[in-house]
């Protein structure tokens, strides 16, 4: 789960750790109270939304006036924001995060992940701050210096001395430093983060560091631990069929082909995309029913699946392992009766009783073809995509 | 001669008495899995499934001697089922559950590697050595025992290799499911090391998925240690970045983790690759001359 910039820089608030002054609001004379209230006479006005390249997308501007807050708010709630980390129709803007303005004299990158080769909370951080962290890191990774962190130790203040040392930080620096590293990792390990990203950390012409860019993902699989960050999800961020599917157990990725797949497992769904492609064909989407898929579950899968008009044929491959196949053909049978499906759908299934299952899409009169193997399914549903069936 | 697990092993379940587990542990026994009793806390003294059920793995270790234990409690339990399992004497550890916070895996991987315990999964369908042992939730049938060593980071693509394999008489040495989680309990490398070991296993299947970098690790390792014939396919040539792909590790993250990546690295390491997941066992064939 993705949280806003104004929501994670509550958060670093809350830990205590240097952030820019701002406010948040949803409406444009909210936004022009706010820059009110910050008082000064120069706002950082930004659009919150759940993706990167927002500056240069035009969604976030320096302004010298009041009516300059209120204009930007204007122009930008309740429109689109695409990035080049958007898909085409971009991400709803319906927050506005007015900001006080910093006087920057030197940007800073400051990152924590969980690094899945050392298997270790890693804290990164660099000179070459508020660009692509991941541009700096394939050209010349030497400038990023790095501390892994013990998970069941937690942070020290050498490691904090250790990276500011490696950034050149003065000794007045050094100590407000060790603060908002310590903060940020016991922020990261108290709430199940995925991600901590603050670019840019910037030193100000005062010479005090300020975290004004915030990042944050949280791991889905703890937000039973973290009701206060569960309260935070933007469900307008999340892309309407994917959320879906997710309250019906099923994992779903749009694509933009045209063969919908049905697939039990995550591996086994790849691999059906794979193969489609190496027959000629495009799959139109990722979906694992999991392995629990039930009648209801299949038809809802169905559902989804059709809700992209692209698709002009279903691929069903399933491999029993925890689902019995007769139990999935019923739920084939019972969602192409109810729900009026037009397209070809092509059904393969194996392992747990695979052969009820097919005898029992034999029977049914529907617009079914069954196959035996994976390469025939896909060699099938390509085909069906293209209007040739049989 | 097998990995991991034999007709010898002795199995406790954890959170024996829960519905799932039930389905599951039903299974292993009729597969022949010497399952000597299972854990729920609270209902110790009873009897599930013919077995005895104990409060804590303790108590089970100590009466029944058992040195694997299989675990299906819910994802919030995890952590502290595997460690308790860890720190009672037994030696291998398979966590079923799907959706372990990442964070309890990491400190959960640090102790079991201190302790010299080794964990399988989570998020994963287990261990099975074909007509021996079943310590999983794949489907039994399928299996043949014979001489290729599997192991997989996904469920259902390790049966379609199983299933091949054994369309082709070649049969399974040990199938080892590591799972689907981006902090597994054994890494490709724990597996190929058991393999290229034991001499029952003459060819080994490894099957990838797009997301961090294990499997470029194992092509490093492969080319310096593995001397065995190495069929490898990796799922997700066609999955877009930035998106997960239903395992929690199956992400390409800041353009790292491709398939592409992947195949490059294997093929580099002299490994046989495959591009269709419905080639594998052909693959087995080919390179083996079998």
């Amino acid at each position: 789960m993705n949280l806003h910039e104004y929501q994670a820089k509550q958060l670093l608030r809350s830990y205590g750790i240097a952030v820019s002054n701002g406010v948040a609001s949803d409406s444009a004379e909210g936004a022009k109270e706010a820059a009110l209230s910050l008082g000064g006479d120069r706002w950082v006005v930004k659009v919150q939304v759940h993706a990167g390249g927002r500056g240069k997308a035009g969604g976030v501007e320096l302004v010298d006036d009041i009516q300059g807050v209120e204009d930007f708010a204007n122009k930008w709630l309740g429109k689109n924001l695409v990035t080049f980390q958007t898909d085409e129709k971009g991400q709803p803007i319906n927050q506005i995060l007015v900001e006080s303005c910093s006087n920057i004299a030197d940007e800073l990158y400051l990152g924590a992940v969980i690094d899945r080769t050392s298997q270790r909370l890693v804290m990164m951080a660099s000179n070459e701050g508020g660009v692509n962290i991941e541009d700096v890191a394939e050209a010349t990774p030497e400038k990023i210096f790095k501390v892994a962190i013990d998970p069941v130790q937690g942070p020290n203040e050498n490691q904090a001395d250790k990276l500011s040392s490696s950034l050149g930080l003065d000794d007045r620096q050094k100590i407000q430093f060790r603060d908002i590293y310590m903060g940020l990792v016991r922020l990261f390990l108290e709430k199940d983060l995925t991600l901590l990203e603050i670019n840019p950390l910037v030193i100000t012409t005062q010479g005090d560091l300020l975290c004004v860019d915030a990042k944050i993902n949280i791991d889905s699989n703890a937000l039973y631990r973290q009701e206060e960050l569960s309260l935070m999800r933007d469900p307008s961020q999340e892309d309407e069929r994917e959320a879906e599917a997710a309250e019906w157990d099923l994992s779903y990725v749009a694509l933009d082909g045209d063969i919908g797949c049905m697939v039990n497992g995550a591996g086994l769904a790849m691999g059906t995309m794979d193969i489609i492609k190496l027959q000629g064909g495009e799959p139109a989407n990722f979906l694992d029913v999991g392995g629990a898929a039930d009648s209801k579950r299949v038809s809802e899968a169905f559902r989804i699946i059709l809700s992209d008009s692209n698709v002009k044929a279903v691929l069903i491959n399933i491999f029993g392992g925890i689902v019995r196949c007769d139990v999935i053909a019923d739920g084939i049978v019972d969602a192409l009766t109810h729900m009026g499906v037009e397209v070809p759908v092509v059904v393969r299934l194996e392992g747990n009783n695979a052969e009820l299952g097919i005898k029992k899409l034999a029977k049914c009169n529907l617009n079914i073809m069954t196959a035996i193997g994976l390469e025939q399914a896909a060699e099938l549903a390509v085909k069906a995509a293209k209007g040739i069936t049989q | 001669m097998s990995i991991l697990i034999d007709k010898h092993t002795k199995v406790i379940c954890q959170g024996f008495t829960g519905g799932q587990a039930t389905q599951h542990c039903e299974q292993c026994i009729e597969y022949g899995t010497q399952l000597v009793g299972g854990v729920t806390p609270g209902k110790g003294g009873q009897e599930h499934l013919g077995l005895p059920v104990f409060n804590s793995v303790l108590d089970a270790v100590k009466e029944t001697n058992a040195t694997a234990s299989i675990i299906f409690v819910p994802a919030r339990f995890c952590k502290e089922s595997i460690l308790e399992a860890a720190e009672s004497g037994i030696q291998l550890i398979v966590c079923i559950t799907e959706g372990v916070p990442t964070l309890d895996m990491l400190e959960v991987k640090m102790r079991c590697d201190d302790l010299g315990v080794r964990l399988i999964g989570p998020n994963c369908p287990g261990i099975i050595t074909p007509g021996e042992c079943k310590m999983g939730i794949m489907p039994g049938s399928i299996h043949l025992p014979g001489k290729v060593g599997i192991i997989s980071r996904s469920g259902t693509l390790t049966y379609e290799a199983v299933k091949q394999t054994t369309d082709f008489g070649f049969g399974q040495s040990s199938c080892v499911g590591i799972g689907g989680d981006p902090i597994p309990g054994s890494s490709f490398i724990d597996i190929l090391g058991m393999f290229q070991e034991d001499p029952a296993t003459e060819a080994i299947v490894m099957v990838g998925e797009i997301g961090g970098t294990a499997e470029e690790l194992a092509a490093q390792f492969i080319q310096a240690n593995i001397t065995k014939p190495v069929v490898s396919y990796i799922a997700g040539v066609t999955a877009p970045a930035g998106k997960r792909m239903g395992h929690a590790g199956a992400i390409i993250a800041g353009g790292k983790g491709t398939a592409e990546e992947k195949f490059k690295a294997l093929e580099a390491a002299g490994v046989y690759t495959v591009k269709s997941p419905a080639d594998i066992g052909k693959g087995v064939a080919e390179l083996t001359k079998w």
